[in-house]
């Protein structure tokens, strides 16, 4: 049944503990889902797609709305907190700014005062602006959940790699009674710049039709004295890395010449559809447009520093 | 369905209101407040017609539930003026032609309203960045920025 303006009749419970929530969800399966802000659910709920019968708020618990940055450890995020708090957070500016970049390009400034990080990630849009960034900076996902191999219901923490995080439209690597709780971003290499490059209908506040994001990093390891990360967004069942792309770009030295192979590589790593926003041959061509952009970009600036 | 029993400060004014779990702040303004200035544009977050402030941020209220304010405060369109005279972000709007039909109107103000105190300054394209969210058939926009600017070099929005 559609609602509109209103939502379908639930149940709205403040979780008051972690354990108690994964109890709870775990429980009650479909009937139950967490709240975070509400901007993917409310629309979906809107739509008929999902009939939750209780909305479990757990923005509040310990540690969903922090953000912790160390030079050494690296960034954690919690699943709780804002676009608006990750986009404009001095940390994450300085020292991960493509995850400000990523976040900052979502909808509008209301609904970033509101969508989360991690309900973004659960969501498992192939289309998450936080996705791609997600994947380049080697995000790990801390998931709390019913420990399988206890017996007695205790519940435990595991953590997936965001590369193995998303499995196709809308479908993660979350388990039934689970709750994202944070994600954890190791210490970058040193003198890493990256660039998030989203193309939509308008210059901002769309979903997007296209997302592409770039990192490149000097590596004396590499042949070609660089390594570079290619993230997708919109192009394919899931976010994904381009990885013939980053193969290519490790071995041959920078420049337009291996800008061009690279981005025809990621190109040939996106399988688009076409939906209302634009066919599948333009979101394929966009791909390697974008990731040329993103590569010259990251290339100057790497350049310059 | 539960009923919420919550406190809220809307617009300066400490109010008690039951809730059901799936009242939304939209509905719970315009249905228990009687505060219809905020309006249902499109139910999806998308064109900000239902904007207000939440503890001083611009939320779509139309995705937010009514318990969710529970504690906190919530600023509308029928609080941004003073007792005898309109805001100077208001008054900028009425001389500057920026509205139409005014039903983005509500939303617009008070987006623009929280973008001056954070920004005192902004440009012409943070002024297009901030209001991305608040969509308008009307105007056209040109002269929503003309009043925003010109409300900014007044001294701000109040």
């Amino acid at each position: 049944m559609q609602s509109r303006p209103g939502l379908s009749d639930f149940d709205y419970v403040r979780a008051s503990a972690l354990d108690e929530a994964v109890r709870l969800l775990k429980e009650r399966g479909d009937m139950a889902r967490p709240l975070m802000g509400g901007t993917d659910l409310f629309v979906r709920m809107r739509d008929g797609v999902i009939q939750p019968q209780i909305l479990l708020d757990v923005k509040h618990l310990p540690g969903m709305r922090d953000i912790v940055c160390d030079e050494q450890a690296g960034l954690t995020v919690g699943a709780a907190v804002t676009m608006n708090e990750v986009g404009c957070h001095p940390d994450v500016l300085a020292h991960y700014p493509l995850l400000a970049e990523a976040a900052n390009s979502v909808a509008s400034y209301q609904l970033r005062n509101r969508a989360t990080l991690g309900g973004n990630l659960c969501n498992g849009s192939p289309a998450a602006d936080t996705a791609p960034a997600a994947l380049l900076l080697e995000g790990r996902l801390a998931i709390y959940g019913p420990d399988p191999s206890a017996s007695s219901g205790q519940c435990g923490e595991r953590e997936v790699p965001a590369t193995e995080f998303f499995l196709g439209p809308g479908q993660t690597a979350m388990q039934a009674g689970e709750l994202l709780t944070a994600v954890r971003f190791p210490r970058l290499p040193d003198g890493a710049v990256a660039k998030y490059l989203k193309l939509g209908r308008s210059k901002a506040g769309d979903l997007s039709i296209v997302g592409v994001a770039v990192l490149g990093f000097p590596d004396d390891t590499a042949p070609s004295g660089y390594r570079f990360r290619i993230g997708l967004a919109s192009v394919a069942p899931v976010p994904l890395r381009a990885v013939e792309a980053e193969a290519l770009l490790v071995q041959k030295p920078p420049g337009e010449d291996a800008f061009c192979q690279a981005a025809e590589k990621a190109m040939e790593a996106a399988s688009p559809i076409g939906d209302v926003r634009a066919s599948a041959q333009y979101r394929q061509a966009m791909v390697r447009n974008l990731t040329l952009r993103g590569l010259r970009d990251v290339w100057a600036r790497l350049q310059s520093a | 369905m539960t009923m919420h029993t919550i406190t809220v400060r809307v617009n300066g004014d400490q109010e008690y209101v039951v809730v059901p779990s799936n009242m939304t702040l939209l509905q719970m303004l315009r249905e228990k407040l009687a505060l219809t200035g905020t309006k249902n544009g499109c139910s999806a977050g998308e064109c900000g017609a239902c904007t207000v402030l939440v503890d001083g941020e611009p939320v779509n209220s139309c995705m937010m539930l009514a318990v969710e304010v529970d504690g906190r405060e919530v600023t509308t369109v029928e609080g941004l003026a003073h007792e005898d005279r309109l805001s100077a972000m208001q008054e900028a709007f009425v001389e500057h032609s920026a509205l139409q039909c005014g039903f983005c109107t509500p939303g617009v103000l008070i987006s623009a309203h929280a973008l001056l105190e954070r920004n005192p300054h902004p440009t012409d394209d943070e002024v297009r960045e901030a209001l991305v969210g608040n969509l308008c058939r009307c105007t056209g926009y040109l002269r929503i920025v003309q009043a925003v600017q010109a409300a900014a070099e007044k001294g701000g929005a109040s």
